[in-house]
Order: structure tokens, then C-alpha cells, then sequence
């Protein structure tokens, strides 16, 4: 195709926000650009189309920011989450570079808002996307279609070609037609994990990763990423790991995102195939907790778990986009969700029994604790006595994977040789560099959109 | 399952299909009054819906934002849901809906209807012809004019108060304060739910980018038929309480206010006619496209024509003018209970009903 037979300066593979920051500050900075998305237009933007907000350092109030976010408090909550497994420099470059972001990503037509209702405790540390991800990769598009970037669709990148330390071109099959070449001058991947290719899932983490729902695209697939480790690029990140939610067993197997996902945990006894207990459903306030009982779920017979909840808690979380199993007993919610009756009879009897009174607090940790049981819930522990009865459905919900390639603060990527000289890679797909382990709400977006702008720059000054 | 997609829903059903998926993401929060108004409940009952419709201006901007539109199975339109919804509810509730839906419907019957106002002031200016007056009242006498004119329009306004009430009922509106009228009048006279909520303005003609056209052009219209209207009751007041009668000088308020005005109309049914014939008319209620097309022009029609027999004053034009421009707001009068101009008066009351809403749930 006569089309791409161009020489450009700068090849950005991938279509999502870390792609898009990127292309834009190359092409602000002069360069030619292209874009390769991997995806169809409606389906543009990979993962970030599914985000809501990103979170970002500031030392003052800064719209719509409330008070002040400092970098030390930033990177502790990483350390929390990620319980040390952190790259300290790049972390704390990373949180120190996310102040300069906001105003940036303003210019570039992204609208924020106040926080969204039921997430006011982010409103200090995390920025809202007016309109979500979708909305923020839309202005990005528009911004970069009026600097001139090309743009194309369905452009599945299939192989980097490397020749000693520099790449040379991209092998990329354009709308299923056979692959072209596409050349460059400089090269920045930005296509993001592999979560969407069960076969690699199951590869890593055992046949019953093909049970796993993926919450975001379904063009993720890590070809590129894969190609790249095969040719001897730097990796970091356990291959074993993926980040897991709990949420509705009836979702879309990909791209279910936000709507799919399950408040109610905390407020529910949740039980297994088996009709057995397995956590401790109240730990902790449940944005602590989401994030494990994903990998709690995973760990069951079939992956799939059933939270029970009694009339006096259905209204105590954000409405889920499936409509909850309802019954009259609890041996007819079992029923009609699949389960043993008899069994879970006896564990809701249990249950009830270990129960003691308490002041219930729902969004705070009450100490209502149940009694001698070998599984205790340890807040929120109310007995389920008042009909009708309330069932749903989890299971695994995978949002990305840690493998990655590893960047150097310049987002180049290197091999055991020294850096490749004309490649740079931003956001999911090096994520790992930063983050072994856990996850912090609204990071992945800072991460793509600090690494995105770096290695946009990086290579524009490459090619100028 | 709530989220099968069965072709057989009614456009409520669909609506709240739609809605429930909406009120477990929110993200489009921040673009107009719908969301917010959305979130107050977990179970959405007719009326509800019947509300929010009445909320939405129609920006497009959740449509464009929205990662489960088609192909996604979710397959969410918002906007064209909603407008589905708001449409039945003013053919459902204006009486005779058969009359409603066929005008809504169809420009032709618009058209129809125009004809005979024609043909019915052409026979009056030559049947019933003053031997005095001056101006326009030498063709046709000022009383006869307001003895049709007044029916014309106090009727139809009866009829849409009824309507009204039948809407405040269903949508469970509360008691009326004049905090909720300055508030809705606020929201309209700035059209704040065509900004964006960011103030860059909604997505119509132009995709996914905004801009401020169609609210700029929408009150253009709004503003100069208010001007118009403004200007038509001034000459009345002067007629009937100063004694003073037209033509009227153009620094006196019907003509300060009127040329304005008209130029306004004409130049936002220009506007809102080309917006229309750009944007995806797939985010809209289909069924209706024609006849709100055929609305836009009979607006830009009365303003025109009204100009235009400023223009030909004191030249034999000015008889057929009188005619055509008459006819025009005689359809537009009639028409109030059964066309898109419905849209006005039930916007403005849901801006209202939900001026109080929000106060309960403070
Ligand atoms: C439901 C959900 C909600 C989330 N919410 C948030 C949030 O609120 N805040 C936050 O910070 N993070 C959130 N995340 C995480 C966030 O989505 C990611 O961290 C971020 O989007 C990564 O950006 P990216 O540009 O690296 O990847 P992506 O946005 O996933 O982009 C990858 C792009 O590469 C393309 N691609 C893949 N393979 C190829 C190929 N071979 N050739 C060409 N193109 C290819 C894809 O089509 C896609 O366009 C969420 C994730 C999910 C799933
Ligand atoms: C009272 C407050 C009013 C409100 C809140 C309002 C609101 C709206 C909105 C949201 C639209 C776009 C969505 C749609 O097509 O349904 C619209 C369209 C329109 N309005 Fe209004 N309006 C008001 C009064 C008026 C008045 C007084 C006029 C003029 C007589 C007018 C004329 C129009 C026209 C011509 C359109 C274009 C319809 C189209 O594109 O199909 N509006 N109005
Ligand atoms: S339109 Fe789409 S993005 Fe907006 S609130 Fe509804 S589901 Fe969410
Ligand atoms: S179309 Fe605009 S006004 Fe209507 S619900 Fe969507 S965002 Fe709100």
C-alpha cells in the first residue's frame, strides 16, 4: 500500500492515552507522526476508554484538586499497596512529574469535573475525567488529528524489526490485509499488557485463567509486547500476576469495565461453589479490599463465588448494572442460584448464630464482629434475617498484567546490551517498571501520561 | 436480564435499560442536569424517565463519551433514547394525541395546515376589507385581527396548561416556588445544558468535538421570538391603553424590540436548519425529524415575513404580505399543543420540577 510507503520520524504503536500523549508532544515538538491502533475506531483508546481518573501530586488546591497532595504521602500510599515492590526513582519521578500533568492534559482538551457521587474520598488525590476515559481519548484524537498526526485504524502491529541496537521498521497488518512495512525514524510502544490473551493468562496462571473475565479491551493481547521479550528486551514484573476484581459473573467476557463491577462484599457472606465460606468479607472498608478479591475468587472450585445479602443491606452500595437473584428464603436463593440449599441453610444458620449486637456503621470499620467461627467476618457482621433475599454472582475480573518491559527514567527501552537507540515505551506495557505488585487507584493513567509525554519527547529530539 | 437486547421494548423500557447501566457508571456526571437527577434513585419508574427526558437538551455529549455504544452489546444511545421517551410524552399527554402525533409527525400536515391559514386571510383581506385604518389596519381592521387572534392563541395555551398539569403529576413535581422559576429560568435563558458542562459547548453537528453553534443559533431563536413576542404585546398595550396606534416610530418598543427579534428568528432557523441537516440524526427520535425540520422553517417563515412587511411599508406588496405573514403565526399559534413548540413549555417545567427536586435531596 502505497499509503504507508512514507518515511516518518516517529511510529507510535497503539492507540490509548500513553500512545496519544506521546504522539501529541512529538508532533508538537515538529515530528512527523504516525499512529498505529491496533483496534476500530469505535473501539479506540484500549483500557484508558475505560478509566474515570488519574491521580496527581499537588501542593496546593489546584481545580479540581481539593488541598494538598505531596510527594511523600503519594509514595507511601504506592508502598502501601504495593507493599515495597516499587522502583523508588521512577516512582517518585513519576508522582513529582504527575502536578505538571493536569494542566497539560487541560491544554490538550481534556475536561475535568468534581469528584463523581459515592467517590468523594478521592476528590483530594485523584482528578476526574468529565465524560471518562472515553471523553479524555477523544480530545486527545481531535488534538492529535489537528497537529497532523496520521491516524490509522485496525493497523495490528506484528513485529518490530530490530537490527543491532536500533529498530528499523514495523511489520503491520492494516484492516486483516496482509502486513506492510511501515518505516521510522524512532519507535514508541505504547500498546499495553496481555490480559486479553487467555491462552498466555493460562500460561501463567494455570488452566482456570480461561474463566477469567477481562474488564477492558480485548485488543490488548501483548503481541508486540511479546515480540519484543523474544528479541532479548529488558523484562520486569511477574509473569504470574495480573491485577483481579471481584465482579458480576454475568458480565461481558471483555470490555465490561466499570459497570460490571460489585460493592457489596462487605455487606454480604459470600460463599463458594460448595456453599462455604472463604474470607473474611469485612476486613477492611471495601476501596482496600476490592483489589484481592479478585485473586480470593480465582482460588475457588470453577472461579466463582456467591454473595448473599439480606433486605436490610441492598441499599447500602452503588447500584450494579445486573439486576441481583431474588428470593424469599434463603434455600430458594440458593436454588435458583445453583447451590446446595441445605448447605448453605447451614452456613447462613452459622453464620446468624456467631452474630453478636453492635452498632452498624456502613461506611466505616463498626467492629461487629461474628463469634468463634473458624472464618470470622470482622465488621459489618449482621445476620441475614430479613427477606427477600438478595444473590450475585462473582467472579475474576482481570484489569491489566504486570509483565512488562523495563525503562530506564527516559522510558527507553534497553537489552542486555545497552538502550535500544531509537525505542521508547510508555504506560501499560512498561508499567512494571514502576509497580511489581498492587495497584493504586487512578495510577495507570499517570503513569501513561508521565512515561506517554517522556517518550514523545525523547524521540522527537531523536529524529530533530 | 435486564441487558438482553429485545427489539420489543417500549422506547420507556429501553430507556430504562439504558439508564441502569447509567447509574452504575456515571461518568457522564458532569455534562447536564440528567445525571444528577439520575443518581437520586436506585429504580427508575415511568415518571422518572419521563423526567429526565424532559432534562435532556439533547447535547449529545454522553453519547460520544459513552465505551458502550454500538457495536458494544450494551449498545446505549442515550440521547435517542431519551428522545424517544421526551417525544411520547408530549404526544401521550397533549390532547388530542391523534392531532399531536400526526403534526409532530409530519411537515406536510404542517404545510396542509398553512395552506388553509392562507387561503383564510387571503379571503378576509379581499372579503372584509376596512374602508378606514392606516397601515396594515387598511387591510385588515385591528379589531378582526384580535378577534382571531386571540382564540387562536389563548385555546392552544389551554390546552398545553392541561398538558402541564397532567406532566407535574406524572413526574411527582412539588410545590412551585419562585426560587425554582428564577432557577429554571437561569438554566434556560443561558441554555446551560447545551454547554458542555466544561462550557466548550455540546456535540451536534460536529462529532465528537464541541462547539457553542447550536446553543448560539437556539438563542438567537429563543431570545428573538421572545423580542417578537415582546414586541406584538407592546403594540397591543399601546393600542388598547395609550390610544397610540401603528406604525409605530422605529424607536417605539415594537419595532425596537421586533427588528431585532426577527433578524434573531431568521438568522436561528438559518442556523438551526443547517446544525440539523449535519448532525446524526440517529441520536434523535427518528420518526420526528420532518416535522421538527418543518417547525424550524415556519419560525424562520413568521420572522421573515414579518421583516419583510416592515420593509414593503406603504407599496401594494403589502396586502398579500399581511396575508402570508398572518397565516404563518396563525399555524405557529395553533400548532403550540402539537408541534415541536411543545418543547418549550416542557422543558422549561421539568427545569423547574427539578429546581425543587434537588432542593429535597439537599
Ligand atoms: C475497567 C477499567 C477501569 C480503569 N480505571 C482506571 C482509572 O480510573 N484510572 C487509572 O489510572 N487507570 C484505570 N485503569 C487502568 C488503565 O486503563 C490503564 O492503566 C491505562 O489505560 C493504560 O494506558 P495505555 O495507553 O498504556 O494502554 P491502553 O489504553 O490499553 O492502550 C493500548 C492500545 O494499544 C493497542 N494495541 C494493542 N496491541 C496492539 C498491536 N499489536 N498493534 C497496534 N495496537 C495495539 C490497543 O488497541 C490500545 O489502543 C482501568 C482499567 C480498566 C480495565
Ligand atoms: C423555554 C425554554 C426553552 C428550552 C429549555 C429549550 C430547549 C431546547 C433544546 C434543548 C433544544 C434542542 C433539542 C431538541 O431538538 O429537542 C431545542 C431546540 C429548538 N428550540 Fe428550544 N427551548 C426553549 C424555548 C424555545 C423557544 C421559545 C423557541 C422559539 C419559538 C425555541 C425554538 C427551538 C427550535 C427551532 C429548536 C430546533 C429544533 C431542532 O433542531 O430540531 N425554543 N430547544
Ligand atoms: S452514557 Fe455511557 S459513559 Fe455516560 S454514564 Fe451512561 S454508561 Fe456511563
Ligand atoms: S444528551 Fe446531553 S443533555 Fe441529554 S443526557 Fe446526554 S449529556 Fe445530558
Amino acid at each position: 500500500m502505497t499509503r504507508y510507503s512514507d518515511l516518518y520520524d516517529i511510529a507510535v504503536v497503539g492507540g490509548g492515552n500513553a500512545a496519544l500523549c506521546a504522539a501529541i508532544t512529538a508532533a508538537k515538538a515538529g515530528a512527523r507522526v504516525i499512529i498505529l491502533e491496533g483496534a476500530p475506531l469505535p473501539y479506540r483508546g484500549g483500557n484508558s476508554r475505560h478509566t474515570r481518573n488519574f491521580r496527581c501530586m499537588h501542593r496546593g488546591p489546584m481545580s479540581p484538586l481539593i488541598d494538598a497532595y505531596e510527594e511523600d504521602e503519594y509514595f507511601n500510599d504506592l508502598m502501601l499497596v504495593t507493599k515495597g515492590k516499587t522502583d523508588e526513582h521512577l516512582a517518585r519521578m513519576t508522582i513529582r512529574t504527575s502536578e505538571e500533568c493536569l494542566p497539560w492534559m487541560q491544554e490538550h482538551g481534556v475536561r475535568f469535573q468534581p469528584s463523581l457521587s459515592g467517590t468523594l474520598s478521592l476528590s483530594r488525590t485523584n482528578a476526574f475525567f468529565l465524560g471518562g476515559g472515553k471523553a479524555l481519548v477523544n480530545a486527545y484524537y481531535n488534538t492529535a488529528t489537528d497537529l497532523g498526526v496520521t491516524i490509522v485504524y485496525e493497523a495490528q502491529v506484528r513485529h518490530v524489526h530490530r537490527e543491532g541496537q536500533a529498530i528499523t521498521h514495523l511489520d503491520v497488518e492494516i484492516a486483516k490485509a496482509p502486513a506492510v512495512t511501515i518505516r521510522a525514524r524512532a519507535f514508541v510502544l505504547a500498546s499495553g499488557g496481555f490480559q486479553a490473551d487467555l491462552d498466555w493468562l493460562a500460561r501463567a496462571w494455570g488452566p482456570s485463567a480461561r474463566n477469567f473475565l477481562i474488564r477492558g479491551t480485548p485488543y490488548n493481547r501483548g503481541v508486540v509486547l511479546k515480540d519484543m521479550l523474544d528479541q532479548g528486551a529488558d523484562s520486569v514484573g511477574d509473569p504470574t500476576q495480573c491485577h483481579a476484581v471481584a465482579i458480576d459473573g454475568r458480565a461481558p467476557k471483555y470490555d465490561g469495565g466499570i459497570v460490571t463491577r460489585l460493592d457489596c462484599v462487605p455487606f454480604s457472606i459470600v460463599v463458594n461453589r460448595d456453599g462455604q465460606r472463604f474470607y473474611d468479607e469485612g476486613e477492611d472498608t471495601w476501596p482496600k479490599r476490592y483489589a484481592i478479591w479478585g485473586r480470593l475468587v480465582a482460588a475457588q472450585p470453577d472461579q466463582v463465588g456467591y454473595a448473599l445479602i439480606d433486605a436490610k443491606s441492598i441499599d447500602l452500595f452503588m447500584p450494579s448494572v445486573f439486576p441481583p437473584i431474588v428470593a424469599d428464603t434463603i434455600p430458594e436463593l440458593a436454588a435458583k442460584m445453583g447451590l446446595d440449599p441445605a448447605v448453605v441453610q447451614a452456613t447462613v444458620d452459622d453464620f446468624n448464630a456467631a452474630c453478636r449486637p453492635g452498632t452498624f456503621h456502613p461506611t466505616e470499620l463498626d467492629g461487629m464482629a461474628t463469634e468463634g467461627l473458624a472464618t470470622p467476618k470482622t465488621n459489618w457482621a449482621r445476620p441475614l434475617d430479613t427477606p427477600p433475599y438478595y444473590g450475585y454472582q462473582l467472579r475474576p475480573g482481570v484489569t491489566f498484567t504486570y509483565l512488562g518491559l523495563k525503562v530506564s527514567d527516559s522510558a527507553q527501552v534497553h537489552t542486555p546490551d545497552g538502550p535500544i537507540t531509537n525505542l521508547w515505551a510508555a504506560g501499560e506495557i512498561m508499567a512494571g517498571s514502576i509497580l511489581g505488585q498492587g495497584y493504586l487507584a487512578g495510577f495507570g493513567m499517570t503513569i501513561g501520561t508521565v512515561f506517554g509525554r517522556i517518550a514523545g519527547k525523547e524521540a522527537a529530539a531523536h529524529v530533530a | 436480564m435486564s441487558l438482553d437486547l429485545a427489539p420489543s421494548l417500549t422506547a420507556t423500557e429501553e430507556a430504562r435499560r439504558q439508564i441502569e447501566i447509567c447509574n452504575a457508571c456515571r461518568y457522564c456526571e458532569g455534562f447536564c442536569s440528567v445525571f444528577p437527577a439520575m443518581t437520586r434513585s436506585k429504580a427508575f419508574a415511568d415518571g422518572d424517565l419521563t423526567h429526565l427526558s424532559n432534562l435532556c437538551h439533547n447535547c449529545r455529549g454522553c453519547h460520544y463519551a459513552c465505551q458502550y455504544t454500538a457495536p458494544h452489546e450494551f449498545n446505549l444511545n442515550i440521547p435517542a433514547a431519551l428522545a424517544e421517551v421526551r417525544q411520547d410524552s408530549w404526544e401521550r399527554l397533549a390532547r388530542p394525541q391523534a392531532v399531536a402525533r400526526m403534526f409532530h409527525e409530519r411537515g406536510v400536515a404542517m404545510a396542509g395546515l398553512l395552506v388553509v391559514a392562507l387561503t383564510l386571510f387571503f379571503a378576509l383581506i379581499a372579503a372584509a376589507r376596512p374602508t378606514g385604518g392606516e397601515g396594515f389596519y387598511a387591510y385588515m381592521a385591528h379589531n378582526l385581527m384580535i378577534a382571531i387572534f386571540i382564540p387562536a392563541f389563548v385555546a392552544p395555551l389551554a390546552l398545553i396548561g392541561l398538558s402541564l398539569r397532567d406532566y407535574w403529576r406524572e413526574v411527582g413535581g412539588g410545590r412551585v416556588r419562585l426560587r425554582h422559576l428564577a432557577k429554571a429560568g437561569d438554566m434556560a435563558g443561558r441554555m446551560k445544558n447545551l454547554n458542555g458542562g466544561h462550557g466548550d459547548g455540546c456535540n451536534f453537528e460536529d462529532g465528537d468535538r464541541f462547539s457553542q453553534k447550536r446553543r448560539i443559533a437556539h438563542q438567537l431563536m429563543m431570545w428573538g421570538f421572545l423580542a417578537c413576542f415582546a414586541a406584538t404585546s407592546s403594540g397591543t398595550i399601546l393600542h388598547y391603553v395609550f390610544g397610540w396606534y401603528a406604525p409605530y416610530p422605529i424607536w417605539a418598543p415594537p419595532k425596537l424590540l421586533g427588528v431585532p427579534g426577527g433578524i434573531a428568528m431568521v438568522a436561528g432557523a438559518i442556523g438551526l436548519a443547517a446544525l440539523k441537516l449535519r448532525a446524526d440524526p440517529e441520536l434523535g427520535a427518528r420518526r420526528v425529524w420532518g416535522g421538527e425540520m418543518a417547525f424550524i422553517v415556519l419560525l424562520g417563515a413568521v420572522a421573515a415575513t414579518g421583516l419583510a412587511l416592515y420593509a414593503v411599508t406603504g407599496t401594494e406588496a403589502v396586502g398579500p404580505l399581511l396575508a402570508i405573514h398572518l397565516a404563518t403565526v396563525m399555524t405557529l399559534f395553533l400548532l403550540m399543543p402539537f408541534s415541536k413548540m411543545i418543547h418549550g413549555f416542557f422543558r422549561f417545567t421539568a427545569l423547574v420540577a427539578e429546581a425543587g427536586k434537588l432542593e429535597k435531596t439537599r
